[in-house]
């Protein structure tokens, strides 16, 4: 992919589920940068997993037009295309398996695209290493872990080689466990594979490890930026009915009790930093 | 309690029979049934019998699995002996009380009939006791392939077969999991008479289905978001290809059909 084009692009996007109903997704902008991670935050209801849909043809916008890698969506022609650029991980891990068999559920995108047997099992291969499920490949799916399954779901996307994951809410029925491990897996995919994310959450600490956020509220953009620039924004974040992170609400706590804290504390060790700095400025020299 | 729910048969092996070829194992039990009607008269029950021995060996299945396919037929097989050894018309009278009349001809056939049952569902037990669900359903699929050029729709065929084969765990899982949740809340599923318990069985089929419909629904997105548009331009990881065992299980299959149907004409039992 050229450099210049951006993975995702919304431009002015509405959507209704019913002609007369109230947009789900309502006049949304939104580049997604080539490479990047970005989180998209918001509670239930807020159109976070609509944006998702409407990011891979699945949904097409009532209003606005939506780019994927260029393409435009609606154009009905190009859709097996733009899936194929913008792979999409769903919520519940059991829904979205399709073989029963680990290395035949990464395969059935393959089989799909018609891609040649040979350059399959390559393919699956390289996929199921990327997620580090190599030695799982001939289980049987509904023996595995949730954190397990997503994994397999996420190789199953990978093998078809897409610019951009959609990760729409897969970690929602994960334990913490889960969650992490899938977490780690996309960022390393992200890191090092140059695979743009859009991570669909409502886990503020998932939020956090990305590098832009867009806070959605009302089926439109509340809030855009980086972890800190909106994390930093407690008050505004609470009158959206989200949480931040609890360092970040423990900055604002103790800044109201007039301790001079930098409002871009996200996490513990940020915390510590700013402690030692505020509190014992001569000692964080040495 | 549902967590004992077996798919199929299947006994899983590395045996030549195992290793045959689905569409050979489909196409070799129906060449089976075959030679099963050609059968004449019960002794001839002779072939059949020693190629489905010759297939158990191969295959290392114990005769005592093969039976126990025919325990779930066995009220079927009693009436089918009862209805033949009473019903048939026949010159020869071994027993007679009042209407009941028993004929040689009648017990003949009555024996014919039930080895006949017999023999089918043991032969067709080979094939699926030695082939996984998923090998058959490729099997079929390749088999009904031709038959898409008439407009049958092989390939949605086999596809929900693998689906369905997919999601048996699935359900069978959240089938027990609501089941519990309704013992918790008081629902007897094990007492009273069969129209009772078929009642009970209510409060866990309805959310049992709407979450299936749940389930097909997210599957389909996935299914499309992963490209899935019907059999078309469709290429296979697992592709079947015949091999050398296979022509030789086809000719010694073809050698006891003939060899079945050449002793029922010429020797007249």
């Amino acid at each position: 992919m050229e450099k210049n084009i951006l993975p995702i692009q919304l431009k002015d996007v509405s959507y209704c589920y019913e002609p007369e109903a109230e947009p789900a997704v309502s006049h949304v902008s939104l580049d997604i940068e080539p490479g990047s991670f970005v989180a998209v935050l918001g509670h239930n209801g807020c159109g976070k997993s609509t944006l998702a849909k409407l990011m891979n043809a699945l949904f097409l916008p009532t209003e606005g037009q939506v780019l994927v890698c260029g393409m435009d969506t609606a154009a009905e022609e190009k859709v097996w295309n733009i899936r194929r650029h913008a792979g999409m991980v769903f919520q519940n891990p059991d829904n979205q398996i399709v073989a029963n068999v680990v290395r035949e559920d990464v395969a059935f995108g393959l089989e799909n695209l018609g891609v040649p047997q040979d350059e399959m099992i390559e393919r699956i291969e390289a996929a199921l290493g990327a997620v580090r499920m190599s030695a799982f490949a001939e289980r049987a799916p509904h023996l595995l872990s949730g954190g397990q399954k997503q994994r397999v779901a996420i190789a199953g996307v990978l093998a078809m080689e897409p610019d951009v994951l959609i990760m729409d809410e897969s970690t929602a029925m994960l334990d913490p466990a889960g969650r992490e491990d899938v977490l780690q897996t996309v960022h390393l995919l992200n890191r090092e594979k140059g695979i743009t994310v859009v991570w669909i959450t409502h886990f503020m600490e998932e939020a956090a490890t990305a590098d832009r956020i867009v806070v959605m509220d009302k089926g439109s953009i509340a809030m855009d930026g980086t972890p800190r620039e909106v994390f930093s924004q407690v008050e505004k974040m609470k009158a959206l009915g989200l949480d931040v992170t609890p360092m970040s609400e423990m900055a604002m706590e103790l800044r109201k009790q007039g301790l001079p804290l930098s409002n871009d504390i996200l996490n513990v060790s940020d915390m510590l930093k700013e402690l030692k700095e505020t509190l014992c400025p001569s000692k964080s020299s040495i | 309690m549902l967590k004992d729910i077996t798919l199929g048969q299947y006994m899983p092996g590395n045996s030549a029979i195992h290793r045959l070829d689905p569409r050979t194992k489909i196409l070799l039990t129906l060449l089976y049934i075959v030679m099963v009607f050609f059968v004449s008269s019960p002794v001839w029950y002779i072939f059949p019998l020693i190629y489905i021995l010759l297939c158990a060996k191969l295959s290392g299945i114990r005769a005592r699995q093969l039976l126990s396919s025919v325990k779930p037929l066995r009220f079927l097989l009693i009436l089918t002996f009862i209805l033949n050894l009473f019903f048939s018309s026949g010159s020869t009278t071994l027993f007679q009380w009042r209407f009941l009349r028993i004929s040689k001809e009648g017990l003949m056939t009555a024996i014919h009939f039930c080895m006949r049952l017999i023999f089918l569902v043991t032969g067709t037990a080979v094939l699926t006791l030695t082939t996984s669900p998923i090998a058959l359903c490729d099997g079929i699929e390749s088999l009904l392939k031709p038959l898409s050029k008439i407009g049958f729709p092989s390939h949605e065929l086999a596809m929900m077969m693998s689906i369905a084969l997919r999601f048996i765990p699935t359900l069978t899982e959240e089938a027990d999991k609501i089941q519990k949740a309704q013992m918790a809340r008081g629902a007897d599923f094990e007492s009273g008479n069969l129209i009772k318990r078929a009642k009970a069985m209510i409060p866990l089929l309805v959310p049992l289905f709407v979450s299936a419909f749940r389930r097909a629904g997210d599957l389909a997105m996935a299914m499309e978001s992963r490209c899935y548009h019907g059999g078309e331009g469709r290429t296979r990881l697992r592709v079947l290809k015949y091999q050398k065992n296979d022509l030789w299980a086809a000719l010694v299959s073809i050698a006891f059909l003939a060899v079945t149907i050449l002793c029922g004409k010429l020797i007249q039992l």
